[in-house]
């Protein structure tokens, strides 16, 4: 499918393409789109055919099924293995390889696993089954953070003792503040994530510019979202100016949802450190349930064998999220990995982004100058 | 994971939890619009609004053009979006 059908958004994302060409002349970048959503979007309507040579994009790690490292699927995979339970859980994380498999594996073995779309169904399947134990493996930014706590309030509103949550939610600030402390990556500008953002707000991101000096822009979904926040970036950057701007207006507010951060604080806090794929232990960077919840709290009511396993050695799961290598410059890419039989988490989520390049095919940029029709 | 598509409050289901029913491409489910704030509030949820969905919630209260333009753009995104709505298809809240 094309980019754009409407020949206005296409004469848009045209002009939208000479503005940025004009405004990166000669000069070289590098901007990270932060969120999975945006690769999606990048590839899946060739984004990067309407920018110049000079302008790379590189994908970063907010892709919550990509980042989540091998011992914990093994220990959703553990819970869904004891007996009189049943472990509830989004379809992303099926396919993830664990150290023992997917999880997809285990329920092929007989693991009571159930797929559900919101927290809320997962609850729903703890009243119906009384007689078991159902464990929701919880996972996502601080877009489905909050669903999660309010799940738990809801279950001690109601009274639901059969019914905890696996916690693996992951705060996005801290990613990107790891990113820029990393030697090895070099960026001139953030993409910032557009519905992690209706949650948190844009003032979280105020440490790029005022620390590092980056322009942060909060962009959304549509491909010329996408290009309006690069041109934005290279805006910022031609006049010599950093800020945090927001290109989402239409639906991210500046300060977020309060209500919904409110939640976060009342049932979560802050773990010491998380385990993230690729990045490694990144401080204050995930959620885990208050004390005053720990009835509803997984890991404390069973134990977790919580071992740390190592990503299989042809795997370059890590450089891709660091933005280091690019999807096709891993060694087992399309080859020994592949959506089908993946090795590696980017290539399991829709916003991976080895699943995004190999659905697409878009191994070769090609370029605005190429004379390719929109 | 992080998607949330656009759907149009028909329904309040139940004020008290804040349940409300929201249509989304013709697919009808029950959303809790709790992240939006107090049951009783002036900012509640109330029929006709546009809300932004994910994993069961509203995020977001978002007016109608929004909505349109989001819609639009998701259903351009074919099969996230089939994927997303399929999901939302085999949901149960109550």
């Amino acid at each position: 499918m094309r980019f754009v059908d409407e020949y206005r958004s296409r004469d848009s994302a045209q002009r939208l393409s000479q503005e940025i060409a004009a405004l990166l002349g000669s000069r070289a970048y590098k901007m990270m789109e932060v969120c999975g959503g945006h690769t999606h979007t990048i590839y899946k309507h060739g984004v990067e055919d309407y920018l110049p040579e000079g302008l790379t994009l590189v994908h970063g790690p907010g892709c919550p099924v990509c980042v989540i490292p091998m011992g914990r699927i093994d220990d959703a995979r553990f819970l869904a293995e004891q007996r009189d339970v049943i472990l509830a859980t989004f379809g992303d994380t099926l396919r993830v390889p664990g150290g023992r498999g997917s999880l997809l594996d285990a329920k092929a073995r007989g693991a009571r696993i159930r797929v559900v779309y919101s927290p809320l169904d997962a609850l729903k399947v703890a009243r119906e089954h009384p007689e078991k134990h159902v464990v929701f493996f919880a996972l996502g930014f601080e877009t489905t953070a909050p669903s999660t706590a309010a799940t738990v309030l809801r279950a001690a509103r109601e009274g639901v003792r059969n019914f905890s949550v696996f916690c693996n939610h992951v705060l996005i600030v801290p990613a990107v503040k790891a990113l820029l402390d990393s030697p090895d990556l070099r960026l001139d500008g953030f993409i910032g994530p557009g519905h992690v953002s209706t949650v948190i707000g844009c003032k979280p991101y105020q440490f790029v510019p005022q620390q590092y000096g980056k322009p942060f822009v909060v962009a959304g979904f549509e491909p010329l979202d996408v290009l309006q926040a690069i041109s934005m970036i290279l805006r910022q950057l031609s006049q010599g100016r950093a800020e945090v701007e927001n290109q989402y207006t239409r639906v991210v507010r500046w300060d977020g949802n309060p209500h919904a951060l409110a939640l976060i604080g009342e049932v979560m806090e802050l773990r010491p450190h998380f385990e993230w794929r690729g990045l490694g232990f990144i401080s204050h960077s995930a959620l885990r349930l208050r004390d005053a919840y720990r009835e509803y709290d997984a890991e404390k009511l069973f134990e977790l064998p919580s071992l740390r396993v190592s990503d299989p050695k042809a795997c370059q799961c890590g450089e891709v999220l660091k933005g280091v290598l690019r999807p096709w410059e891993c060694k087992v890419f399309g080859t020994a990995c592949t959506p089908e039989t993946p090795i590696g988490t980017c290539m399991v989520s829709s916003e991976g982004a080895c699943a995004a390049y190999y659905h697409y095919g878009r191994f070769q940029r090609r370029r605005a100058d190429g004379a390719r029709p929109l | 994971m992080c998607l949330a598509i656009p759907g149009k409050v028909i329904e309040i289901v139940d004020a008290g939890r804040q349940i409300v029913k929201a249509e989304v491409s013709g697919v009808r489910r029950n959303v809790s619009a709790e992240l939006l704030g107090e049951a009783g509030q002036a900012d509640c949820v109330r029929v006709g609004d546009w809300i932004l969905i994910h994993a069961g919630f509203a995020l977001a209260r978002i007016n109608e053009e929004e909505a349109a333009a989001t819609t639009r753009l998701f259903q351009a995104m074919a099969d996230a979006y089939a994927d997303e709505l399929m999901a939302l298809r085999r949901s149960e809240i109550e």
